[in-house]
């Protein structure tokens, strides 16, 4: 670039910045958000410092797992805990993150299950080096064999057996549920669960990292059968994505999804979609974290051996203003 | 590289020879993918009955534009020589700039629609001149920013919003008129027309103008088949090269723009392994990975190859577990019709 273009970019930019500073919007953006969000004081502990470990298989920039991470991290901020969170949604790398947590004799490991054979290996030397572990989201039905001390999350196959009996008793006879990562045990399991209730239900893989082109993929399976009447997805997003290829195919086909986002819950308020399954992410960041903190200072088992189901409930109209109030901070 | 040098001698040999209208036709780069496209077209006309509603016309265009705005400018890249593997990102990347500045800084959405253009143009400024100056191969400067922008966009989204996901500013002043200009929707009959399919054509267009017409779509020819050559001949290799990673910018920044308008907000990790369908895309419509040859126009047959495919098994409704088998089969199908004619062409 010659100096006479550089001097020249550097006036656009410096134009740019000062109009910008002038023309500012009034409404919406940051200001709106942090009007509204209150301090978040519950208090601490005064045990000594612990570190604890979450390791999960979320991909990068999961809306669901930065939910799971809030919990965790208020559960720590509480507990006088410093939390180390990684992820990888590769098996074996998953089991190199919990491996290096256990190299850095880490307080307490909360992991998720969701590739058991996996993590079997890790999980034993995790016990070997006496840190204990708790399970989370993924891994109903090996946390036991494996020893480890709790479980939080709700069980996939239950779960989407009830989004199918709620389809089911709403009149639904030719559903779709929207797989967005093909492959995963959690995801097929839902869909698996509401097919028990709908034996008609369509699976339908679509492209997660790319919402134009789950778009189209989803409005073009509405053009194709004009006789799905539910389109169930699996993330929050993902449901307000097919509200768009509902319009686009000009379908009357009700929109319904598994787990939410701020964004969602608006949608469930104005009533473009119906309802979400809620398995209360946030719960199970927490309470993996604060049962740790129990179990190492006072030898507390939450659920007794037993796993604690934290969903699935579900947000509808009738219930969507209790929840909303707390989605503005990501935390619903 | 006839493109480039035009003897002027009068004397007449076998290499400079007039040759007939339909070889001339047969030898352009995007014919076999055109072919391509046709194959596919028919088949799936035949096998799906929902294929063959016109009103479907236009789901299958704007999932083609929405790969075809980017697989343009890497087609034309890819003309030059060079891989851009950060395309896929930085569509993200400038939809979450506009949303993020617009959000924290409470401006007004245009004003924050332009500082992600000048942020698009200079990822694209950045990889040309990185490129340039180390002399390092372009998959490798590329792959080294598709990184930074993976985890610029995750971290400067967190830091911003607390979230992972960039919040809606479809309540902020501005919005409504950028989103009449970058995710407007209408109608041709029944055939629904949204804004991208629009940008895309005028893409296409402009790119093959530029590529055959005018003297920097010989440039881009030269630094392609032999940047030594061409610098010889004093072509301004790294200009050329600065421009064409500029042109990636932006059709990301437009991409990143409908994307953000018609979605109202941004995943910060979305459009990884995008880059690689753009690149696809380019093949298909007879692109060499090598440099030097390539079309504008076979680079959107490509986008609309890979969108008929993809939306085809939909519209047939076949087992989805087997999806992406189709797909790779039909893609190394096309390539290779397109390869078959280009063989013909050139034995002829």
């Amino acid at each position: 670039m010659s100096r006479r273009t550089r001097r020249t970019t550097a006036v656009v930019m410096v134009a740019l910045l000062a109009g910008g500073l002038a023309a500012c919007s009034s409404t919406g953006g940051r200001k709106a958000v942090e009007d509204a969000e209150r301090a978040r004081n519950a208090g601490k502990a005064t045990t000594p410092t612990m570190t604890v470990a979450l390791v999960t298989h979320s991909g990068p920039g999961d809306t669901f797992w930065d939910i799971v991470r809030k919990g965790a991290q208020d559960a720590a901020a509480k507990d006088n805990i410093k939390l180390q969170y990684t992820a990888d949604p590769d098996g074996p790398k998953q089991a190199n993150l919990v491996q290096q947590a256990i190299d850095k004799k880490v307080d307490g490991i909360a992991l998720t299950l969701a590739k058991p054979d996996a993590m079997k290996a890790v999980v034993g030397k995790a016990h070997a080096a006496n840190i204990p572990v708790v399970a989370l989201n993924g891994g109903l039905d090996s946390w036991k064999a494996m020893g480890v001390t709790a479980y939080f999350g709700q069980d996939e196959k239950i779960a989407g057996q009830q989004a199918g009996e709620r389809m089911l008793k709403e009149g639904a006879k030719h559903p779709i549920c929207v797989i967005h990562e093909q492959g995963n045990v959690g995801l097929e399991d839902r869909c698996a669960g509401v097919k028990q209730k709908i034996p008609a239900t369509q699976l339908l893989y679509v492209n997660g990292k790319a919402p134009a082109s789950m778009q189209t993929a989803i409005t073009s399976k509405l053009q194709q059968d004009k006789a799905v009447d539910y389109v169930l997805t699996l993330g929050g997003p993902i449901a307000l994505i097919a509200v768009q290829s509902k319009a686009s195919a000009a379908s009357k086909a009700k929109v319904v999804t598994f787990d939410t986002s701020d964004q969602l819950i608006a949608a469930i308020k104005t009533g473009t979609v119906q309802w979400a399954v809620d398995q209360q992410p946030y719960l199970q960041g927490y309470l993996a974290i604060d049962q740790l903190w129990l179990f190492k200072t006072n030898g507390n088992t939450v659920g007794g051996g037993q796993a604690v189901l934290t969903g699935p409930a579900f947000i509808d109209k009738t219930n969507v203003a209790s929840v909303e109030k707390f989605a503005a901070s990501g935390r619903r | 590289m006839s493109a480039v040098s035009t003897p002027s001698a009068a004397a007449v040999d076998d290499r400079v020879a007039a040759r007939s209208r339909s070889v001339r036709a047969l030898r352009r780069p995007e014919i076999g993918a055109l072919l391509g496209a046709v194959a596919v077209c028919v088949f799936f006309l035949i096998v799906a009955s929902s294929f063959r509603e016109v009103a479907n016309v236009g789901t299958i265009l704007y999932g083609a534009a929405t790969i075809g705005i980017m697989a343009v400018p890497v087609a034309l890249l890819m003309v030059g020589g060079e891989f851009d593997l950060s395309a896929g990102v930085a569509v993200t990347s400038a939809g979450l700039a506009a949303a993020l500045l617009g959000w924290y800084f409470n401006f007004n959405v245009w004003v924050a629609v332009l500082l992600a253009l000048l942020i698009s143009l200079a990822i694209g400024w950045f990889n040309g001149t990185l490129l340039n100056r180390t002399g390092l191969p372009s998959f490798l400067v590329t792959l080294g920013t598709f990184f930074i922008l993976q985890g610029v966009n995750l971290g400067m989204t967190r830091v911003v919003t607390g979230n992972v996901a960039s919040k809606s500013i479809s309540d902020m002043q501005g919005f409504e008129s950028a989103q009449n200009v970058f995710a407007w929707e209408g109608s041709i009959g029944s055939v629904e027309i949204k804004a991208p399919i629009v940008y895309w054509l005028i893409i296409t267009a402009v790119a093959a103008v530029v590529l055959l017409k005018t003297r920097f779509g010989n440039w881009i020819f030269a630094v392609g088949g032999d940047s030594d050559a061409a610098r010889a001949v004093g072509v301004p290799v790294h200009g050329v090269r600065i421009v064409l990673y500029m042109f990636v910018g932006f059709c990301a920044w437009l991409s990143g723009m409908h994307l953000l308008f018609a979605f109202n907000t941004v995943q910060s990790g979305d459009g990884v392994g995008n880059e690689f369908i753009f690149i696809i895309a380019a093949v298909v419509g007879g692109c060499l990975l090598t440099g030097g040859y390539g079309s504008a126009i076979g680079a959107s047959i490509g986008a609309l190859i890979f969108s008929m495919t993809e939306l085809g098994i939909n519209y047939a409704g076949w087992n989805p577990d087997w999806f992406k088998t189709f797909l790779g089969a039909m893609l190394v199908l096309a390539t290779l019709v397109n390869l078959w004619v280009k063989r013909k062409a050139d034995a002829r």
